[in-house]
């Protein structure tokens, strides 16, 4: 009930597909999805493994209340070592692709080895094999799930595939299901790509059930309720989506500008959630379309968008003039802010190449943020990007950096390995903005302190959804905190962090947790599950989640010194606005939050720590 | 008074919970794969089409089932599969000029939407109104209204 109870374990080297039962115990421990997916994985890879490397493994995993009638049900997990990063990583994505992978009776697919040739996994219920993905191989993301559909004569198949990105070593690589929902961060497509694997498509009847079903319809109906009725998940983000953050947080003096040089952009307004309602002055319609849903989501944040035609990026190209998965707030910020681009069509051609190659676009526009600094300051010329001119606000730069990357042309190889290793080859590893070797997203630390603490402690590398203190410190929930301070900051932090852990192990959207507190969905999690559940248990699988991940990066060679910052953000002041000569107080944050942990002064888990954890 | 399923896809968000609701209500459990009310995505377009059964004033179905398994319920207006009756024949499936009944190889019987006698689950899941159960003898009333709306504008303005 609620887990099906059933691991698909697939050697990719041999070649086989072999169910076995899910161990119940550590379910009850770690949930599921992200938590669970961890425990198997720290079990079975050596912390030290090259995470391109045959010996490390690929989890797809889903969780206990994922593909229920839970609102925003759809969610699923890519769980690794990352490719980017080295250290353990976590990638959610929404889309139909996860909640099909539980309806066919799996909590999780496990992929060990490397095919000898490019393969793609086709589930149907009970029956799962390998197949040849030669054809395959080379395609997009979005032609690769029309091919197998086809090939099958399947058009109810769902698809998670890599694009060339994946396949050609990008090291932020995503997995993308359903065309544009994607398992974006941390590399987990690179490592897909490494193993030979192309996609995985599955087909789910068998359906899924729940230990009390008139119970939980009871709580699932409640919990709706609180969505549909809170300003933020039942009118802020259907309306505007996550885009609705880009102007407040710009007023924040928090929008890291042109690679964190700035902490406000002029053009925030031109690129905004609300700017994608607005009727172009060239063609007379919006950026966006509509808003969709994800599987079983009733909040329905996501963005279809159409470029314009006439524009310069897809004037002669008419396979983007369809409409497809529009801007994030992260992604507008990251290509546009970041690098000083206003031109929201540009924003969307970019975010349409990231889905249809299967890249984040976080780090993407991160990386280009950072060689269009290097390229300002002249550590790096024509000579080295081809040609191209990296000046920040350019447009043009942008869109052929990012079809670089994506064709695995030219300089786009060089901006494919990340910022970090960009920024250390041509000598200036300080203009790299990264932790832990990932780009961070779009919120400074210094407008919004709990950030820099999140970024430095965030086991996947620099993220925002491994603890969102945002809503704290801007919009009061569960209770407004001031942004300039690092006071109280620590334990802010940690109860976000473990929250969420809990939250990703569950099967549902971190979105939610604007509304809910996390009664609503311990109530949810107890009628659905076995054993009982409560807002604390929650609260310590999240804590015994997040020093899961923390001793395993341990154990990779991670140390406390990898929990910092650029320099930028700890050393040179915020030029403007309401942080204006602010820097990040991580060194204040940082002791108060290891002993909030239980760890000692170097950041290891004491041994008390993990006795009481139970790891 | 009568009602019919009324679809607006311009409020469907693709979500699902309307095929979530059907199969638990008709199945026992969460299983769209099951559900008599299909979402269809038209990714290109933007646009989210569910789609069932219409019940037909005069249903090709019905006409041809040969052991008459399908039957009119006078008061929801629903034709009914009579799982009993109906031997898996599938001609009704073939009759059908919408697709909308189909064979269900778990039960080996023909499965369609019967409106939930007259309180349908899925309308009841709808979180943005796309499903709603209204007057049989007015569906159009809600476009009506819009467009009564609209042709009054001018006016209104002047």
């Amino acid at each position: 009930m609620a887990w099906t109870r059933k691991i698909l374990r697939v050697d990719l080297t041999a070649g086989t597909c072999v169910g076995e039962p899910l161990d119940m115990e550590w379910a009850g421990r770690y949930l599921g999805q992200r938590g669970l997916a961890s425990k198997y994985l720290t079990e079975e890879v050596d912390p030290r493994v090259d995470p391109l490397s045959p010996g490390n493994r690929l989890i797809f995993a889903t969780g206990p209340l994922t593909g229920t009638a839970a609102a925003t049900s759809g969610r699923w997990s890519v769980v690794t070592k990352g490719a980017l990063t080295g250290a353990i990583a976590c990638s959610n994505s929404g889309g139909y692709f996860g909640a099909e992978l539980k309806l066919a009776g799996w909590d999780m697919v496990i992929f060990e080895g490397r095919a000898p040739r490019p393969v793609y996994l086709l589930i149907e219920d009970e029956r799962a094999e390998l197949l040849d993905a030669g054809a395959l191989w080379g395609q997009s993301v979005w032609d690769t799930e029309e091919a197998i559909r086809a090939r099958h004569q399947d058009p109810q198949l769902r698809v998670a595939s890599i694009g060339r990105a994946g396949e050609g070593g990008v090291l932020y690589a995503a997995v993308v299901n359903d065309l544009h929902r994607a398992a974006g961060r941390s590399g987990v497509g690179a490592v897909m790509g490494s193993k030979n694997l192309k996609a995985v498509a599955v087909r789910g009847t068998v359906g899924v059930s729940v230990e009390d079903m008139p119970r939980f319809l009871d709580a699932v109906e409640r919990a709706k309720q609180v969505l549909a009725e809170h300003p933020v998940t039942g009118q802020g983000l259907p309306t505007y989506g996550t885009n609705v953050l880009m102007n407040v947080i710009n007023e924040s003096g928090a929008l890291p500008t042109r690679n964190a040089s700035a902490v406000r952009f002029e053009g925030a307004g031109k690129i905004s959630g609300e700017a994608m309602c607005e009727k172009r002055p060239t063609d007379g319609k919006a950026n966006l379309v509509t808003n969709q849903a994800c599987f079983g989501c009733t909040i329905a944040c996501g963005r279809i968008s159409r470029i314009d035609r006439g524009h310069f990026s897809v004037s002669t190209k008419p396979e983007y003039w369809r409409a497809s998965g529009g801007l994030e707030y992260e992604c507008a910020w990251a290509l546009g802010a970041a690098t000083g681009v206003e031109d929201l069509e540009a924003l969307t051609y970019c975010n349409f190449l990231c889905n249809e190659q299967g890249m984040d676009p976080i780090s993407l526009g991160s990386t280009v943020a950072a060689a269009m600094e290097l390229y300002e300051q002249g550590a790096i010329t024509d000579e080295v990007t081809g040609g191209l001119e990296l000046r920040f606000g350019s447009a043009e730069a942008l869109t052929r950096a990012t079809e670089l990357v994506a064709s695995g042309e030219g300089f786009g190889v060089e901006l494919g390995l990340g910022s970090r290793r960009l920024c250390e080859k041509h000598g200036r590893p300080e203009l790299s903005m990264t932790v832990k070797g990932q780009e961070f997203p779009a919120y400074d630390p210094r407008g919004i302190q709990s950030m820099g603490l999140t970024y430095a402690t965030s086991n996947r590398g620099a993220c925002h959804v491994r603890g969102y203190a945002v809503a704290a410190e801007v919009f009061g929930i569960p209770v407004k905190t001031d942004p300039l301070v690092a006071e109280g900051k620590a334990g802010l932090v940690k109860a976000f962090q473990d929250l969420t852990a809990a939250v990703d192990s569950c099967g549902l959207c971190l979105f939610t947790t604007f509304a809910w507190t996390a009664e609503h969905i311990a109530e949810q999690l107890d009628a659905a599950c076995e054993g009982s559940w409560t807002a604390e248990q929650l609260g310590e699988v999240g804590e015994r989640i997040w020093n899961l991940e923390r001793r395993f990066n341990l154990a990779a060679g991670f140390t406390a010194k990898d929990d910092t910052l650029p320099r930028r953000l700890l050393a040179d002041p915020a030029p403007a606005g309401p942080a204006e000569g602010k820097v990040s107080l991580l060194e204040q944050m940082l002791p108060e939050y290891y002993a909030l942990r239980g760890w000692t002064a170097d950041g290891v888990p004491t041994d008390e720590t993990v006795r009481r954890l139970g790891l | 008074m009568q009602r019919s399923l009324r679809i607006d896809s311009e409020r469907c968000t693709g979500c699902l919970q309307c095929e979530l609701a059907c199969s638990l209500e008709k199945e026992g459990l969460f299983n769209p794969s099951r559900s008599r009310i299909k979402v269809f995505h038209f990714h290109d377009d933007a646009r989210c089409v569910p789609y069932t059964c219409t019940q037909c004033a005069d249903a090709w179905c019905a006409a041809a089932c040969p052991v008459e398994a399908i039957t009119l319920n006078a008061a929801t207006g629903a034709r009914e599969v009579d799982a009993n009756t109906c031997v898996g024949c599938k001609v009704c499936t073939i009759a059908c000029p919408f697709g909308a009944i189909n064979y269900d190889r778990a039960s080996g019987k023909a499965i369609k939407c019967d409106l939930c006698a007259g309180n349908p689950a899925c309308v009841r899941a709808c979180p943005t109104g796309a499903l709603s159960f209204v007057d049989a003898n007015w569906t159009g009333y809600d476009r009506m209204r819009r467009w009564a709306d609209r042709a009054d504008a001018p006016r209104v303005e002047a």
